[in-house]
């Protein structure tokens, strides 16, 4: 199952829309490290609402990309992470440490919006 | 093994397992001529049995009639669950009984006085029919004292269950109740504890503080741990779990009201503070909320 | 009821699979949203141990219980290397995140009940129980 990925402005939005295999994250951590650069965006949100579980395979992919778009100069956002799977992660040991979160897609473009105008 | 379970789930008829006195048929026979007797005199039995009730002060919860209705309906079950030798429908009715009234006050020991209350009067019935013939006396009593016990301890062990079935409703009334996910401004979230926090409360008060994040769209939550007065390595683990779940909603968590001996006890454990905002008390702790929602609190008086 | 749901675990498409079988069953017994998020994490996690390093195995996942109510059993066979030292691969760091390892203290965190058995060229059975709460 790919992941759209949608242009807005200076920003990238992937939308998850269904369970991911590690197939999928895979290709979507590709996709989004080369798209960040040819469409010269200023930040990334991965929106995970449809995600059934986030497991230490997900969450790791999720992590990596995030570092990979921040070596590539620009930021990233996951949203939508929803509380029963937010609470299986922190039990399982996995926190996400570094990455930003928002509540959901809404909140992560405020997020962005605020970071981009504030230092422009 | 396998027999063994089945043996003792099927709603045996009693008078198959019982081997004192008279034999299988005998006892069917015998079975028979009670029955017979307890539904020929019903109904100065059952009036019997509601007098005694009264006398004992039991149910007082509960009007005469009531008791006369209920009485009723259970000296006819009574009387079924004797000539079937199946329990189900005694059964199901002792928590229907007991669900209604539970909620009247009814406690356990007056249900079980009831019970053997009817056991008494329907012996003291027997012995007054066969006093002339002590042999058969003996031989019904035989058959009826079993399957009085098993009665007796269907609908006070029903009972019972009811009673524990209602307190772990309130129960879990009470601790949804002990943490109250309050919501002081738009965006912003607090959790005040109190009291003692074990591994399944801090669970349940994780769970309502996500769900609460995710309806009230809170940004900041501010947990107050004031009322805590001791934690240890678990439930301290916990806590950082909840900072931790809820930032991965995007929640920023701010601990006010660590007492020093929590402090202390945090800090030998050595659990990773540098993951928890922290200060000192709830007013600092909603003041900087405030500033990280992007209020700004002042006296009417400087701001004009 | 008491049947049980297998699924053969050989590629990651099977990990998908087997963890929403798992979440489905979960439902089906009334257990609440969290906890049959936890079952299915905790058989993601395993299927991918399965995948990773065994290659090819199973997981078996079945409605249980007592008296006390319905709980989950879920087992999870390979025949693969098998775990050489199991005490390490239990082994709590308390985040898995960081590192490539089995996973394994934080499944244990995820459940009830869980038991693990691995022999050296023969492979490893994992089990875990999850009670309705």
């Amino acid at each position: 199952m790919e992941v759209p990925v949608l242009k807005q402005g200076p920003f990238l939005i992937a939308t998850v829309q269904a369970a991911l295999t590690d197939e999928d994250l895979v290709h979507l951590r590709r996709a989004m490290v080369e798209r960040v650069v040819i469409a010269r965006s200023l930040g990334v949100i991965i929106d995970v609402t449809a995600m059934d579980i986030m497991d230490s395979f997900a969450s790791r992919t999720l992590r990596e990309v995030a570092q990979m778009i921040r070596l590539r100069g620009a930021e990233t956002v996951i949203v939508g992470i929803q509380p029963e799977v937010a609470f299986a992660m922190v039990q399982l040991g996995i926190t996400l440490e570094g990455v930003v979160t928002a509540l959901d897609l809404e909140e992560g473009l405020n997020y962005l919006k605020q970071k981009f105008n504030s230092s422009a | 093994m396998a027999k063994e379970t089945e043996r003792l789930e099927r709603p045996t008829a009693w008078h198959e397992t019982l081997d004192r006195g008279a034999s299988l048929e005998g006892t069917a026979v015998l079975l028979r001529e009670l029955v017979a007797h307890l539904r020929e005199n019903r109904t100065q039995l059952r009036e019997e049995w509601a007098r005694r009730i009264t006398e004992a002060k039991l149910l007082t919860a509960m009007s005469k009639d009531e008791i006369f209705a209920e009485a009723t309906a259970v000296y006819d079950q009574y009387v079924e669950a004797l000539e079937t030798g199946t329990f189900e429908a005694l059964q199901a009715y002792a928590r229907s009984l007991s669900e209604r009234i539970i909620p009247r006050g009814v406690e356990t020991h007056e249900v079980v006085g009831i019970v053997l209350l009817l056991r008494d009067v329907l012996a003291r019935s027997l012995f007054a029919k066969y006093q002339a013939d002590f042999t058969k006396l003996d031989r019904i009593l035989d058959a009826y004292e079993p399957a009085a016990n098993r009665i007796a301890n269907t609908v006070a062990v029903g009972f019972v269950q009811e009673r524990e079935r209602v307190i772990r409703q309130q129960q879990e009334a009470i601790r949804e109740l002990s943490t109250p996910v309050l919501q002081v401004r738009e965006r912003l979230l607090i959790l005040p504890i109190i009291g003692v926090i074990d591994p399944q409360r801090a669970r349940q008060l994780t769970e309502q503080l996500l769900r609460g994040i995710r309806t009230n769209r809170a940004k900041v939550v501010v947990i107050d741990i004031t009322g805590v007065a001791a934690m240890d390595a678990t439930v301290a683990n916990h806590l950082v779990q909840t900072v931790e779940a809820s930032r991965l909603l995007g929640a920023t968590v701010i601990v006010t009201g660590l007492s020093p001996e929590i402090a202390q006890t945090l800090v030998t454990i050595g659990v990773d503070l540098g993951k928890m905002n922290t200060v000192g008390d709830l007013q600092g702790g909603i003041e900087q909320a405030e500033r990280l929602l992007g209020y700004k609190v002042v006296p009417i008086g400087a701001a004009s | 009821m008491n049947h049980t749901i297998r699924v053969p675990i050989n590629t990651d498409k099977d990990i998908v699979a087997a963890r929403q079988k798992g979440r489905a069953l979960a439902l089906s017994l009334g257990f609440s949203e969290i906890d049959s998020t936890l079952v299915a994490t905790a058989i993601s996690e395993l299927a991918r141990n399965i995948v990773t390093y065994a290659k090819r195995g199973e997981i078996r996942i079945q409605a249980d219980g007592n008296s006390k109510g319905p709980c989950i059993l879920v087992i999870a066979k390979d025949k693969g290397a098998g775990i050489s030292n199991i005490k390490l691969a239990l082994q709590d760091g308390f985040s898995t995140s960081g590192s490539l390892g089995l996973g394994l203290p934080g499944v244990k965190r995820l459940v009830d009940e869980f038991e693990i058995v691995s022999h050296i060229g023969k492979g490893t059975v994992v089990k875990f129980k999850k009670w309705k709460t």
